[in-house]
């Protein structure tokens, strides 16, 4: 009874000051949204509020779409408002409360994602497959299964650039385009096949690594940083004007494909569905690529997680840490930082090539800056130097702006004219900055130790250097 | 306890311009084989200059800095190895290194001059084991053919990888650390970071182990503990120490010989006891002129 009283007689005198802070809370809530609504207001209306388009004459006119730019800035300052007024709050209270042990769950979770994992995306497309249809199957496994691999597969060679050995490298799209133009132009004029070419345009782009890095690598920090971006941009340059080679903006077209064990995907009396007495269709080569980017990715993944546990790969993170220290151990600053570089460079270049035989086309514009920067965000949200967060942020940052395509469904809300791919930038950028805030260190935010004596613990990543080049 | 040898190490002639200032001064000593160097003086007399010259971190203005390894006799050939232009030459007897012709990671890797830093330089993200791990990193790099054989799963290597681990848990026994090796470096106490950073030196197997004031910022407790272990591995390991310090109880404790700085140029050196009664060691300290110090000693009772 007298506990009762008790806390009746506490929730008594905590109820009047909440009572009379509770308007207080509310007016700056309401403040706050009315502050971002002007700021919203303020970058939509160019953005969102004019809209150019060609009439029937050709001509260019300006048209005002002001229900939907209304509807940004109320969307804006109404979650301003909820996350003022009730989530801020919440979530104050919640960082006060002690945190619980990790559940006995967890651990099991642990240990089964990586098998689970790998499982599923090496059934991926038979799942696919039966719950979409053979007709659905084509865009899911091409649009989202390839187009996923390819970056996850590009994140995890950057990763080994940035997340480990903690150079910036802006300009990893360079040894892409390299391994690119390298399978292309071999494989149109000397008519090599894809298997002897994916080494080679990998040595070919671990190559252009290794001769960027000499000059480069005695730069640190921002200055790499800049020189990387440069060398992506002079790559893609040479590629546009070097017509004689590479036909310029036109692109390279009908690269061979791959085949499988000799025998080509056509619809032919001698192509793979003839061959084994099945009908036809473009999906088989789609699988067949799919199980091509799929090998190589975990290759890339398999041989990353083993160099970490070399000293070569330890080295690399020393690195990252402290390369004073390094140099006073008796390691080879140099030549460690253009081995992380030719070994990153060396992946992109069998990415570059699997990309030019499944598009069949090549362009300089495959190739332009927002590739590396989007590479490299998915390593940075992923949490550098993590495998599995690079293929979450993956999976995250390419399947999201893939869905985006699909959302048919947004055009019954906002009018025929609307087409959520506009949108992409926006809320790739909104993700970024929403990740940056909640976890600035990246989704993964621990570090796995390479070797142990009595347990492995998780280092948090507040200790970890993120590296000045 | 003076510990008898000839030099392994010889500085002659040292000095290092930074522009119009001159960090050191035409210095010249010898660190003797076995036995513990003291270098003291003032703050910016110019110690960690010296060390950065002999580690390799600077390129000295002028000067040799020869260091011997093996027998004693390969000294004989240091006129004509300079002579020569080479950075260091091997003989089945020994071996001979010019630290101011070699790079600074060559300095450690093939001289096996092993130093710490004035302010610690650990691994901070990786765990105390990595950083062990790191230190023996020529050896490893070896051993798994330059990762290649290491990436396909050699046995040679993940013996190779063993015995490594061997010999890190072997120096954290030594540096009371064990029980701690699989924590980040960052998360340690500071005197255990120190030490962590000695034990590190030390999994690199140098002759010469050159120490930045290991002792600042611990306690005295810690630094008696230091202390002990330092003369430990001196008697146990075939090596040598030069270190810097400020305190002076450490230095006239353990070290067998002591060079004294000011403003960059030698003004003494000797046994301890020699340096202790020096005057011009003693104004240096007090920083007051050589005319003074009678009077200066006179008035603080020495
Ligand atoms: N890289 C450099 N460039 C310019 N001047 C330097 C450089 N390194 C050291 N100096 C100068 O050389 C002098 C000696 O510095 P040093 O760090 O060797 O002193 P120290 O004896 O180690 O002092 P402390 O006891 O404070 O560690 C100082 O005046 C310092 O400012
Ligand atoms: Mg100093």
């Amino acid at each position: 009874m007298a506990v009762l009283a008790n806390s009746a007689s506490e929730g008594g005198r905590a109820e009047k000051p909440i009572l009379s802070r509770e308007p207080n809370r509310f007016a700056a809530a309401l403040r706050e949204a009315a502050f971002t609504g002007l700021v919203s207001f303020g970058l939509f209306l160019p953005l969102i509020g004019f809209e150019t388009v060609t009439n029937i004459r050709d001509e260019l006119i300006l048209r005002t779409r002001w229900p939907l730019l209304a509807a940004f800035v109320f969307i804006a300052a109404g979650g301003r408002f909820f996350y003022s007024f009730a989530l801020a709050p919440w979530l104050a209270r919640r960082a006060q409360k002690p945190v619980k042990p990790a559940a006995a769950w967890r651990g099991h979770f642990k240990k089964w994602f990586v098998p689970f994992a790998i499982g599923f995306v090496i059934a991926y497309p038979v799942i696919v497959i039966l719950v979409t249809g053979w007709g659905g199957a084509l865009k899911w496994i091409d649009n989202f299964g390839i187009q996923i691999l390819i970056y996850m597969m590009l994140g995890w060679g950057l990763n080994i650039v940035v997340g480990l050995a903690g150079l910036l490298d802006l300009g990893y799209v360079a040894f892409y385009a390299v391994g690119a133009y390298s399978y292309a132009l071999l494989a149109k004029n000397f008519g090599l096949s894809f298997w002897v070419l994916l080494p080679l345009a990998g040595i070919l782009s671990s190559f252009w690594g290794i001769l960027l890095g000499f000059p480069v690598l005695r730069l640190r920090g921002d200055y790499l940083a800049i020189v990387t971006l440069a060398f992506g941009e002079i790559i893609r340059l040479i590629i546009i004007n070097w017509t004689a080679l590479t036909n310029g903006y036109a692109g390279i077209i009908s690269i061979p494909r791959p085949s499988f064990f000799g025998i080509p995907f056509n619809a032919n009396d001698n192509g793979f569905a003839a061959r084994f007495g099945l009908e036809f269709s473009p999906l088989y080569r789609v699988i067949f690529l799919y199980y091509i980017i799929l090998a190589l990715g975990l290759l890339t993944c398999f041989v990353t997680v083993r160099l970490r546990r070399l000293p070569v790969g330890r080295a690399w993170e020393a690195l990252r840490e402290d390369q004073i220290a390094c140099r006073s151990l008796g390691i080879n600053t140099t030549n460690t930082k253009l081995t992380a570089f030719a070994m990153g460079a060396m992946f992109a270049g069998f990415a570059g090539s699997f990309f030019a035989a499944r598009e069949a086309f090549i362009s300089p514009e495959s190739f332009t800056f927002i590739e590396s920067a989007t590479v490299l965000s998915i390593v940075v949200l992923g949490g550098m130097g993590s495998q599995i967060g690079v293929a979450i942020a993956a999976i995250v940052m390419i399947g999201g702006t893939e869905i985006l395509r699909q959302l048919n469904f947004l055009k019954e809300i906002f009018g025929a004219t609307f087409d959520p791919t506009q949108y992409r930038m926006l809320l790739f950028g909104l993700a970024l900055v929403l990740i940056m805030i909640w976890r600035p260190r990246g989704l993964i935010a621990t570090r796995e130790p390479s070797v142990f004596l009595k347990k492995r613990k998780a280092i948090s990543v507040d200790l970890v250097q993120e590296g000045r080049g | 306890m003076a510990r008898e040898g000839s030099p392994v190490l010889r500085v002659e002639h040292l000095t290092m311009r930074f522009g119009g200032l001159v960090a050191v001064d035409d210095l010249s000593f010898e660190v003797q084989s076995g036995a513990i160097t003291a270098l003291i003086g003032p703050n910016g007399a110019g110690k960690t200059t010296v060390f950065n010259c002999i580690t390799g971190f600077y390129k000295p203005t002028e000067g040799r800095i020869a260091l011997r390894r093996g027998a004693p006799a390969v000294w004989s050939a240091l006129e004509g190895l300079t002579d020569s232009g080479k950075r260091g030459l091997v003989r089945p007897d020994g071996a001979l290194f010019l630290l101011e012709r070699m790079p600074d990671y060559l300095v450690a890797q093939q001289a096996r001059v092993a130093r710490t830093f004035q302010n610690i330089r650990l691994f901070s993200g990786m765990t105390v084991l990595e950083n062990l791990l790191v230190a023996q990193h020529n050896p490893l790099m070896l051993a798994s053919g330059y990762t290649l054989l290491g990436i396909l799963g050699f046995p040679s290597y993940a013996s190779a990888e063993r015995a490594a681990l061997d010999k890190a848990r072997s120096w954290l026994d030594r540096f009371g650390l064990i029980d701690r090796a699989d924590d980040p470096a960052g998360e340690l106490p500071y005197g255990a970071q120190r030490r962590l950073e000695v034990a590190r030196a030390m999994c690199t197997d140098p002759v010469l182990l050159c120490l930045d004031e290991p002792a600042a910022g611990l306690n005295p407790r810690e630094s008696a503990e230091l202390n002990e272990i330092l003369l430990r591995i001196c008697d146990e390991c075939d090596i040598s120490i030069l270190l810097i310090e400020h305190d002076m109880s450490v230095v006239m404790n353990i070290s067998d010989h002591i060079v004294v700085l000011d403003y960059g140029v030698k003004i003494a050196g000797g046994a301890p006891d020699e340096v202790r009664n020096d005057a011009k060691v003693i104004a240096a300290y007090l920083g007051v002129a050589d005319e003074e110090v009678a009077q200066v000693e006179a008035s603080v009772g020495l």
